[in-house]
């Protein structure tokens, strides 16, 4: 296929769900049946036009492969292509390298108008290896998602009445704007993805933001009785505020990423030339540039949910599950791993240069990655659980990250992506299963998302129950058969290489991480046991029933990359084997040819403390990988599954823990409540307190009182001042004029002789006044 | 002729133009009947033209300007005397009276 066609191709991919939620947002919401297929169709011809590219590119590394070219270090096929699209500043056309305003300081003299000729920020697209394994990933997770939407909101039934809150068994009324939304969140996705450079990567990111606000708060009308429960509207509007304050800072990163590189396209940035460049020059060094990773990584911090942070995504579980699936495990919380594996060449310089990034990333990402596997222990939410897990696990690529591991954090992502999608549908699954059973019973009190409400489903559902067990081991790594073993044991190898290296970090990591995978296994096998294993402890367990082919079809196409994806990562060293001789680490050598060539120039600078290389066996983390998932499993099940729980049995581990540290989980490390003291509840006192009553009354009122009095008095003085002299005044001097009148009215008497007498007389002195000036002066 | 003109003093004719004056002023002033007041101006300007003459006379007899003012005077005061008089009659028949007192009606 030729160059054009694939730029094309590339292009056009987001172009597909972006049409279809202009269509159905302006012609088709009314008609279920359109809205899903334009939907589908839209996201479907993305998923071809991705995977025809991304084909290409695999094409292309097979044949280096078969061909026995280094694979990494041939340089990674690439398909770009830009736009010129927004004018900065403007330029005189014939002195092009200056501003308008220093050519004249100058003294260049131009004939030219000045012309936006000199830079642009460009939209652009690119293919490479990395963004190929997520246009692999993303589009089919997507398309499974919209087609388990369909189930989901009851197509078929009839038409459900109440906008805004679930219609338990019936339609959902507003069918055509949940659709139309998710597909506008899949084309921020996509652009996302596809972006060349920082600025339309950002626009794809709040495009996403935008979604997720609608999306979790879909039911927006949704009330509950329990006044700590947060209702679909305020978590909407808390993941939106709380991602604001990352992005913010984000923003910030991103202008100072285009002043020190004076683009923002991805490709002339992250190489070795333009970082040691950067890394050069007195203006920037290694500090400015570990200001800007640190700026960026807070906007990851607060996409991917990682502390302090995190705090929305729990609540974001308000949203329906599909929502829920498409949010944290597909696209939003990936896209936030997805930047920091962007600018990933910069984060290794500066982790290298300045150990606080390193400690901060990696140290985030580990804390994160506990502090999230400890809360997830004691939810009894079903969506819950996952919500701790999500946040788990992104913690685990950021730490892994904070350590240098590239592509392990690359693979995580991937398959935590399928994994957790498929594990977000399987929860929906029994949700939905839930309140058939409900709606069939007419219990509308207990809660059909508490999973001490459910046990039991197993023989109920057995698709879900399967493909379920299927994703959840893949969480927990279940050994060797399952991807999320493979990349969590990737992400160990990493961690414990550099350990070995020497850098703290990575032992800090190794360790919290390996804690984080034991109560991962604990708490999966905690959620399936709850969930599917004994007997059901509610009614509503009790009818419930498998859910339809919308949603059970996904669930078996989704299992089938939660066990297969983890098999093109295993390392082309394992088990100790000589490198490639066994197994060929083809993720590794596809995903690290992108940054290959760049490392190799900042290791040689000594910018950086590795290249893309493959750590060295060790049977260290393996162990340590197949003790925690195992155990964990094992310990899950000999307290959940080999007795499951009766009817109305409270949690065994509120035994084990003790209440205050049980409640300490249950209510999420108290996070929630610290920021509702330290930031929400001083900011509504100010809000309704000080701002009102001291600023708008105190000062503001006051000074417009205080306006009004002047006014006032100003006002009187003048209304004194005018009364004594135009009035008063006035009067007096009209009174005198009139009394002077009276006095020489009688000199007119009109007889003539008396007025000649007094001209005579008046001439007289007339002539004496002259006489006396000319003689006697 | 000439010679027994320029013989007596500028001042004589002074004097008696202003006599004449001063008896025109003093009618002008006293008299109560208005054409007897017309007269009186006639005196004035009688005066003046006497006083013009002489004026020219002694000064500057070269030069007709003396003359030519006075026979200015004469013709206003022709001109003057008609209007006058027409006033006057004018206003016997619509008043029955000539007493200049008894005119007082532009004062109000």
């Amino acid at each position: 296929m030729s160059e054009t066609t694939l730029t094309a191709l590339t292009w056009l991919i987001p172009a597909g769900p972006l049409l279809a939620f202009f269509l159905i947002l302006l012609f088709l919401k009314r008609n279920h049946t359109a809205s899903f297929i334009t939907a589908w169709t839209g996201i479907g011809v993305a998923l071809v036009f991705s995977w025809i590219v991304a084909g290409h590119m695999l094409g292309i590394y097979w044949q280096d492969y078969q061909n026995k070219t280094d694979v990494l270090e041939a340089h990674p096929a690439v398909i770009e292509s830009s736009i010129a699209w927004l004018p900065i500043g403007d330029y005189y056309a014939d002195a092009p390298h200056m501003l308008a305003g220093e050519a004249e300081a100058v003294g260049h003299v131009s004939t030219a108008v000045p012309q936006y000729n000199g830079q642009w920020l460009s939209m652009g697209v690119v293919v490479d290896p990395l963004n190929t394994l997520m246009l692999i990933m993303v589009p089919f997770t997507v398309l499974m998602i919209f087609i388990y939407s369909v189930g989901y909101h009851n197509y078929g039934q009839p038409l459900g009445t109440k906008l805004g809150t679930p219609n338990h068994g019936k339609e959902e009324p507003l069918f055509g704007r949940f659709f139309a939304m998710m597909s506008l969140f899949a084309a921020g996705m996509l652009i996302l993805v596809v972006a060349d450079n920082l600025l339309l990567f950002f626009i794809g990111w709040e495009i996403m933001g935008f979604c997720s606000y609608s999306l979790i708060g879909f039911w927006y009308a949704r009330t509950y009785d329990d006044p700590n429960k947060i209702p679909p509207r305020y978590a909407s509007i808390k993941a939106f505020m709380t991602t604001r304050v990352a992005d913010v800072v984000m923003l910030l990163g991103i202008v100072y990423y285009y002043r020190v590189f004076g683009t923002l396209n991805f490709s002339q940035t992250m190489n070795g030339e333009a970082l040691l460049r950067a890394a050069e020059s007195p203006a920037v060094g290694l500090v400015g540039l570990a200001i800007i990773t640190l700026l960026l990584f807070t906007g990851t911090d607060g996409k991917s949910a990682q502390w302090p942070l995190h705090v929305w995504l729990p609540d974001a579980m308000e949203g329906p599950t599909p929502v829920s699936a498409v949010i944290h495990a597909a696209a939003m919380v990936s896209a936030g791993i997805f930047l920091l594996l962007r600018i990933f060449p910069l984060i290794a310089v500066s982790i290298h240069s300045n150990p606080t990034v390193g400690i901060i990333i990696g140290g985030i990402g580990a804390f994160t990655a506990l502090m999230a596997a400890t809360m997830a222990l004691t939810q009894s939410d079903v969506k819950g659980v996952l919500a701790f897990s999500t946040i788990s696990q992104l913690g685990f690529m950021v730490a892994a990250l904070g350590v240098g591991g590239f592509i392990a954090a690359t693979f995580h992502l991937l398959t935590h992506a399928f994994f957790k999608a498929l594990l977000f549908m399987g929860s929906g699954s029994i949700i939905h299963g839930m309140e058939h059973g409900a709606e069939h019973v007419h219990d509308h009190h207990t809660d059909p998302q508490n999973m001490f409400n459910m046990g039991g489903l197993r023989q109920k559902m057995p698709i879900t129950f399967i493909t379920f067990v299927i994703g959840g081991f893949a969480l927990a790594g279940f050994p060797f058969i399952t991807a999320g073993f493979w990349s969590k044991d990737e992400i160990f190898v990493e961690a414990f290489a550099a350990g070995t290296e020497g850098n703290f970090m990575g032992w800090v990591v190794f360790i919290t991480l390996v804690l984080a995978a034991f109560m991962t296994a604990f708490y999966t096998m905690r959620q399936i046991a709850l969930t599917f294993l004994g007997e059901p402890r509610t009614p509503l367990a009790e009818h419930a029933h498998e859910s339809n082919g919308f949603i059970t079809l996904p669930l078996i196409l989704l299992s089938i990359p939660a066990i297969a994806a983890g098999f093109v990562g295993i390392p082309s060293n394992f088990l100790g084997t000589e490198y490639k001789s066994v197994f060929v680490n083809h993720f590794h050598d596809f995903a690290g040819a992108i940054y290959y060539e760049p490392l190799a120039v900042l290791l040689e600078a000594g910018l950086v403390s590795k290249g893309i290389t493959t750590p060295d066996w060790s049977w260290v983390p393996i162990s340590a990988s197949l003790i925690v998932a195992l155990g964990g499993l094992f310990l899950g099940w000999l307290v959940y599954g080999r007795q499951p729980l009766k009817a109305g049995e409270p949690d065994p581990l509120l035994r084990t823990l003790g209440e205050p540290l049980y409640n300490f989980l249950l209510n999420r490390w108290y996070w929630d409540s610290l920021y509702d003291r330290v930031l929400i509840r001083p900011t509504v006192f100010v809000s309704e307190v000080v701002v009102p009553q001291i600023m708008d009354k105190g000062i503001i009122d006051g000074l417009l009182h205080l306006t009004v009095r002047i006014t006032f008095a100003i006002g009187g003085a003048m209304a004194a001042f005018e009364r004594a002299v135009f009035g008063d005044g006035i009067d007096w001097l009209k009174d005198r004029f009139l009394d002077l009148a009276r006095e020489f009215r009688t000199f007119q008497s009109g007889k003539i002789q008396e007025y000649a007498l007094l001209s005579t007389v008046l001439a007289w002195i007339f002539a004496a006044f002259i006489l006396i000036i000319n003689f006697v002066l | 002729m000439i010679e027994a003109v320029s013989q007596i003093p500028l001042s004589w004719f002074l004097i008696v133009a202003a006599a004449l004056f001063s008896i025109g002023l003093y009618g002008v002033l006293a008299r109560r009947n208005a054409v007897a007041m017309l007269m009186s101006v006639e005196l004035m300007l009688n005066a003046v033209n006497i006083n013009l003459i002489a004026f020219w006379r002694y000064i500057d007899p070269l030069q007709p300007t003396g003359v030519a003012w006075a026979i200015f005077v004469l013709t206003v005061a022709a001109a003057e005397a008609a209007v006058g008089l027409a006033l006057i009659i004018s206003i016997y028949r619509q008043r029955d009276s000539v007493i200049a007192e008894e005119l007082d009606v532009l004062k109000y």
